[in-house]
């Protein structure tokens, strides 16, 4: 965010003598993949599952941090992570990718396909009447005026829209993978630092630094001339925390580095705020023992979710829950550049992974008392009744 | 109000709209302010406190606010490899064990320095904010380095200067049994405190149109050992929060 303000003072260069500024002068960077927040005016990303996108408020601030507590076997977080790496591919977005457990390859490897409109081949531009015959979509017998236009792309047409879908039975072709840049980071192959921090242990040390490595020379904290086309990086960490990361953070009560994951969500933040990048960071919180430091680690990113998978539990026979896979909690949601964040309307969550769409749904619905409810419509109803003819048939009296 | 200490704290909700608050509340009465923002960029208060109607660059730049903006230089400590930079008001994330006292002397000199004002009125007394105190805990920080910088803070600031402070800390759930847990600091700062707001959910689960309550709590006041509790309900808007009694919600009544 603070990136984005530089990069628009120095677009208008003068220091601005009121503080009203209209939007219409400055020049906002459109990056493909990003729309302003309709709250906030923020730019936001979207996380690659439009429910999910919708619950926590329109999508990914740009600047900000995702964190999701993983379900008992990895298995939907993992998902989570793959939707958001590959939406970053469909929006040509740069990538960055860190994984202790398995290699950061395989793991884009594995990404969904996205499902591409067939529909949009023929089209021919936007806001077009179809034309009523379509046996020869060559040559245009209403919109004859706009034959001459160049087709748009077919493939990634859909990239111009915000939030894709993604066929989870097939895996992204090779050449649509490698069109995106990935940066990778597996802790396994590094070389451990010669001289170690003591305020960071080597693997989350050497993490940051690559971070802040790939930020700096890729030009996302705007340190390179405007001559380059503005991106965001989409950073994807899995499963900080866990014992492939040299922390003992899962497996002591009282852990020796209590502090290390904390002090490395702490400095990504920093890193975040200072660039146009985005940050999904998994957390193996169910063998987290302290609740403590589970609590710091909510406060220290800005939205949080939390997955809680029915397999292997009772509740997978419960025939309340029979048509989903798990329950999300939606543990907060970060108030950016405003006082008022954006509040759901129910905190009652489950979300199911089908072939072709990742929804989450309410349980149930909450009860019915906010300042807006049908109480007001009471009057106005018996003031349309007389007053309308055609109005509702069953209050004649 | 005169040299007081203010305490905000919540549990498992977010309190910062009353820093915000107080914030444009002490800029707008041409007080020296020093803004501890440990947790969120310039641009974001900037941006909140535009909507409230005062500009922080402008303070900034007129000498009134003075500003450590803790993301942004805490990166710089934690990833630099050599460690000849001096003293330094995060010199903490350096050494854990170490205490915040270079951090108090940053604080008491930004607060001794004066500053002119344009039209000559009568300055205001100087003020400490603090967003917010806790994420020390996550950076290594003791408890008990915390409550000695406050206690020193207090000494010079309220006493010595006349000043008030006002300090956000964020509170774990009940059932933490942790000794070096944010309880305990809570616990430590009401007793050293003046005014405690604590903030909260309601009790009765989440409701879309109360976004909670808020208790009052007056420890001391001037010329007697005061103690009293109210407990509010709020709803934050755009431009602040509306506060009203217990059950008087327009979505109720």
């Amino acid at each position: 965010m603070a990136a984005l303000e530089k990069g628009m003072a120095r677009h208008t260069g003068v220091s601005n003598t009121t503080s009203f500024q209209k939007k219409s002068r400055s020049k906002l960077v459109s990056i493909p993949g990003t729309r302003p927040s309709v709250q906030n005016g923020q730019l936001i990303v979207s996380t690659g599952v439009t429910s999910l996108d919708y619950v926590i408020g329109g999508g990914l601030a740009v600047g900000t941090l995702l964190l999701v507590e993983e379900d008992r076997y990895d298995n939907y977080s993992r998902m989570l992570l793959k939707y958001f790496l590959a939406e970053g591919v469909v929006c040509g977005h740069e990538l960055f990718l860190a994984s202790a457990r398995d290699h950061p390859d395989e793991i884009m490897q594995e990404l969904p396909s996205p499902i591409v409109d067939d529909v949009a081949s023929r089209k021919i531009g936007e806001g077009q009447p179809q034309p009523c015959d379509t046996e020869n979509p060559d040559t245009m017998k209403i919109a004859w005026r706009y034959q001459n236009q160049p087709r748009v792309q077919t493939t990634l047409a859909s990239s111009l829209r915000f939030g894709h879908y993604y066929d989870v039975s097939k895996t992204m072709e090779p050449e649509v993978r490698q069109a995106a840049k990935c940066h990778t980071f597996y802790p396994l192959q590094e070389t451990p630092a010669t001289t170690e921090s003591s305020l960071l242990p080597s693997p989350y040390h050497a993490l940051l630094k690559s971070i802040q490595a790939v930020i700096h020379k890729e030009g996302f904290d705007g340190s390179t001339p405007q001559s380059k086309v503005r991106n965001v990086l989409r950073l994807g960490l899995h499963s900080l925390g866990s014992v492939l990361w040299r922390d003992d953070l899962c497996c002591k009560d009282n852990p020796a580095h209590c502090h290390a994951l904390t002090t490395f969500l702490y400095a990504l933040r920093g890193l975040l705020r200072t660039s146009l990048s985005v940050a999904m960071v998994t957390v193996p919180s169910h063998l987290i023992q302290n609740r403590t430091v589970m609590g710091r680690i909510i406060r220290l990113s800005d939205t949080a979710i939390a997955l809680e998978s029915f397999r292997g539990s009772e509740q997978e026979t419960s025939p309340l829950y029979k048509d989903y896979h798990g329950l999300l909690h939606v543990r907060q949601v970060p108030c950016l550049n405003c006082l008022t964040c954006e509040v759901p309307n129910t905190k009652d969550l489950a979300f199911k992974l089908k072939k072709k769409q990742f929804t989450i749904e309410r349980l149930h619905l909450p009860p019915d008392l906010s300042e807006t409810v049908s109480r007001v419509s009471k009057p106005e109803l018996a003031a349309g009744c007389g007053t309308t003819a055609t109005g509702n048939k069953h209050l004649d009296f | 109000m005169k040299s007081d200490f203010i305490l905000l704290s919540d549990r498992q909700t977010d309190a910062s709209f009353l820093i915000h608050h107080y914030l444009s509340f002490y800029l707008r009465a041409g007080c020296k302010v020093c803004f501890l923002g440990f947790v969120q960029s310039f641009s974001h208060y900037n941006a909140v406190s535009q909507r409230l109607g005062v500009s922080l660059t402008q303070a900034r730049d007129k000498g009134q606010l003075v500003f450590l903006e803790g993301l942004k230089e805490s990166l710089g400590v934690i990833l630099q490899e050599d460690a000849s930079q001096g003293t330094q008001p995060l010199n903490y994330l350096r050494l854990p064990g170490a205490g915040l006292e270079c951090l108090f002397k940053f604080v008491e000199s930004s607060m001794r320095q004066s500053w002119n004002r344009d039209d000559g009125e009568t300055r205001g007394p100087p003020v400490l904010l603090i967003d917010d105190l806790s994420v020390l805990l996550s950076l290594g920080v003791s408890v008990k380095a915390i409550l000695d910088f406050t206690l020193y803070c207090q000494a010079t600031i309220c006493l010595e200067l006349k000043g008030n402070m006002v300090i956000l800390v964020r509170c774990e759930e009940e059932d933490a049994d942790d000794d070096e847990g944010s309880d305990l600091l809570h616990r430590g700062l009401v007793h050293q405190c003046s005014l405690a707001l604590h903030v909260e959910g309601l009790p009765t689960g989440y409701c879309r149109d109360i976004h909670g309550q808020m208790e009052v709590w007056w420890r001391r006041r001037e010329d007697a050992m005061y103690n009293q509790r109210k407990i509010f309900h709020f709803k934050v808007h755009d431009k602040g929060a509306l506060f009203f009694a217990r059950g008087t919600s327009s979505a109720v009544l």
